[in-house]
């Protein structure tokens, strides 16, 4: 079985975020980027399925800027064979990702594709859904827990009320949530033996895939600010403050 | 303008979600129709039914759409797109998986999380955590949307009559994915993201007997649901679905007493537009403080029980 794992270059999840003063968008100019979180759980869970002998590849691919092979190195230090670099500088919508991502899995000939239920820029939490859909596949979204089986995976899903168990025919999607794994932290020798794994790199040109976006930004903002209230010196007080002043308490 | 709302339900009744949803609907257009689609469920068709603002109901009831499986759900909403220009779904775990599938199937790319209606083509939803608010247009023909339930109130039911019920046929099967089991969180306590108020704790509680034993018995007397920080659920001291924060629920109650979270960015996240917030922290400085309306640095071994006893006290 081959998988493939899509990772995402994303503005660091300790950054804190500031919008271009003319609101035309975020200010990412000399700000940390990792790689997205959930992408990262995505490319543990494949990895632990090739330890486990379940699967035999685990290719990564990203869309990105020059620096998102950086990207792909933190995968491949973490245990991925090798690594796709499609070249593009933005933005792109998921719709326009999931696009590509059916040619790179088609050409590479993926039977199962994990990746993050969402990306922490954007927060869009499409691309995966939209990517089954375009292949045809079923998918198992918002994953806590991954079996394969000789008939198919078995995919535990966090839901609003608790857990869903749902089993898919391969090949299949599967995006992952934050329980799925805790991934692994990666050692030095293994930083310096990614840098010798193949990363192949890809003209976005050659995929002749319309990626202008459909979604057009009018603005961005930040949200008005919540100001601090008061403290209380003691449950009493607090007590008082929420019946008469508050007003939420009958 | 035709409009599509795909109901949250439980084949038995309607989730709030649904009448959340349909208002952000009603401010794109008038004469909402709204697809109940389930195993069973013509109850629910009836609850949609009798909602203001609702002009059809359709109702396609068959073994494969009970638990929303996003294969066949994505199937069926892709043979009834031909006829709307906007089709749309409440934010809920089944709502994200099949919408994105269906806005595929039509090429179009989805407004996720639209927070706010600036025109019938042109939201507001948030990125970054919550961080930052954009304000799309959207340039398809046809709109595909989730709608962040919070940021609106649920429409009322009608006073006096109900939309016709239309029952429409299934439609093939993808027969790619079926369903194994679910296990359910059961509790007698209002559902988070929809309760008026909400108890949540932290890391500082330790355990889950401490949940049990200072969480629970808070939140009872307030008549509360029950929630937790991240670092709360990762510990196992309670279950996932339990989780406040931009990866797990987001809240919007009058009144979210937070006791124990230090109040990390992603928590806030998924809390910040209460309307009242409480924090009970031991450390003056944590962050959660900067949000809170009302703030008490104490142990909270001491006043949470104190707090649970002088509101019963007080009835």
């Amino acid at each position: 079985m081959k998988i493939l794992v899509p990772v995402k270059r994303v503005v660091d999840f300790n950054v804190k975020i500031r919008v271009k003063p003319d609101g035309s968008g975020v200010d990412v100019a000399n700000v940390k980027m990792s790689i997205n979180p959930f992408d990262e759980i995505a490319v543990e869970e494949a990895i632990r399925l090739k330890e486990k002998g379940s699967a035999t590849e685990v290719v990564c691919v990203s869309i990105g800027p020059p620096q998102a092979e950086e990207t792909l190195r933190t995968a491949l230090a973490m245990g991925a064979d090798r690594g796709i670099l499609v070249g593009f500088d933005g933005e792109m919508e998921p719709l326009a990702v999931a696009k590509i991502l059916k040619a790179v899995a088609t050409e590479e000939k993926s039977d199962l594709i994990i990746l993050g239920k969402q990306a922490i820029d954007y927060d869009c939490d499409q691309t995966g859904q939209m990517l089954a859909a375009l292949l045809g596949w079923p998918q198992g979204t918002f994953a806590s827990k991954v079996l394969i089986e000789a008939d198919g995976l078995t995919v535990t899903r966090e839901v609003d009320g608790g857990h869903q168990i749902v089993k898919l025919k391969l090949p299949a999607i599967v995006t992952a949530d934050l329980r799925l794994n805790q991934p692994r932290y990666v050692s030095l020798p293994n930083i310096m033996k990614a840098k010798k794994k193949p990363v192949a790199k890809k003209a976005l040109e050659a995929f002749g895939i319309d990626v202008r976006p459909r979604l057009e930004i009018l603005k961005m903002a930040e949200p008005p600010h919540r100001k601090a209230g008061v403290k209380v010196a003691s449950v009493a007080e607090l007590v008082k403050k929420l019946k008469t002043e508050a007003g939420v308490l009958q | 303008m035709t409009i599509l709302l795909l109901a949250e339900h439980d084949n038995a009744s309607l989730k709030d979600a649904t009448a959340r949803a349909l208002t952000a609907a009603t401010k794109i257009g008038a004469g909402v129709h709204v697809l109940i689609a389930g195993h069973q469920c013509r109850t629910a068709a009836e609850s949609a039914a009798k909602l203001e603002g609702v002009a059809k109901v359709l109702l396609v009831d068959a073994p494969a759409y009970a638990h929303s499986l996003p294969e066949p759900l994505g199937a069926l909403l892709l043979s009834l797109a031909p006829t709307y220009d906007v089709l749309l779904a409440p934010s809920t775990s089944s709502g994200k998986n099949v919408m994105p599938r269906l806005a595929a199937l039509l090429d179009v790319m989805q407004v996720s999380d639209m927070m706010a209606v600036i025109a019938p083509d042109t939201f507001e939803r948030p990125i970054f955590a919550g961080n930052v608010i954009e304000t799309v247009r959207s340039k398809d023909a046809k709109k595909v949307i989730t709608v962040r339930t919070t940021a609106f109130s649920a429409a009322a039911n009608r006073t006096a009559g109900a939309a016709p019920i239309e029952a429409l046929n299934a439609v093939a099967d993808p027969a790619i994915s079926s369903f194994v089991g679910e296990e359910l969180s059961k509790s007698a306590r209002p559902e988070l993201t929809t309760a008026r108020i909400v108890v949540s704790g932290g890391r500082a509680l330790q355990s889950h007997d401490n949940f049990v034993k200072y969480i629970e018995p808070l939140a009872d007397k307030l008549g509360a649901a029950t929630g937790a920080s991240r670092a709360a659920v990762d510990a196992g001291y309670v279950p996932n679905d339990w989780q406040v924060g931009q990866t797990g629920k987001i809240v919007a109650p009058d009144l979210y007493v937070a006791i124990g979270i230090s109040g990390a960015i992603q928590h806030l996240a998924g809390m910040k537009d209460s309307k009242v917030i409480v924090a009970i922290n031991n450390d003056a400085d944590a962050p959660i403080f900067e949000v809170a309306d009302y703030g008490l640095v104490a142990d909270l071994y001491q006043a949470v029980p104190e707090l649970t006893a002088a509101l019963a006290k007080a009835g």
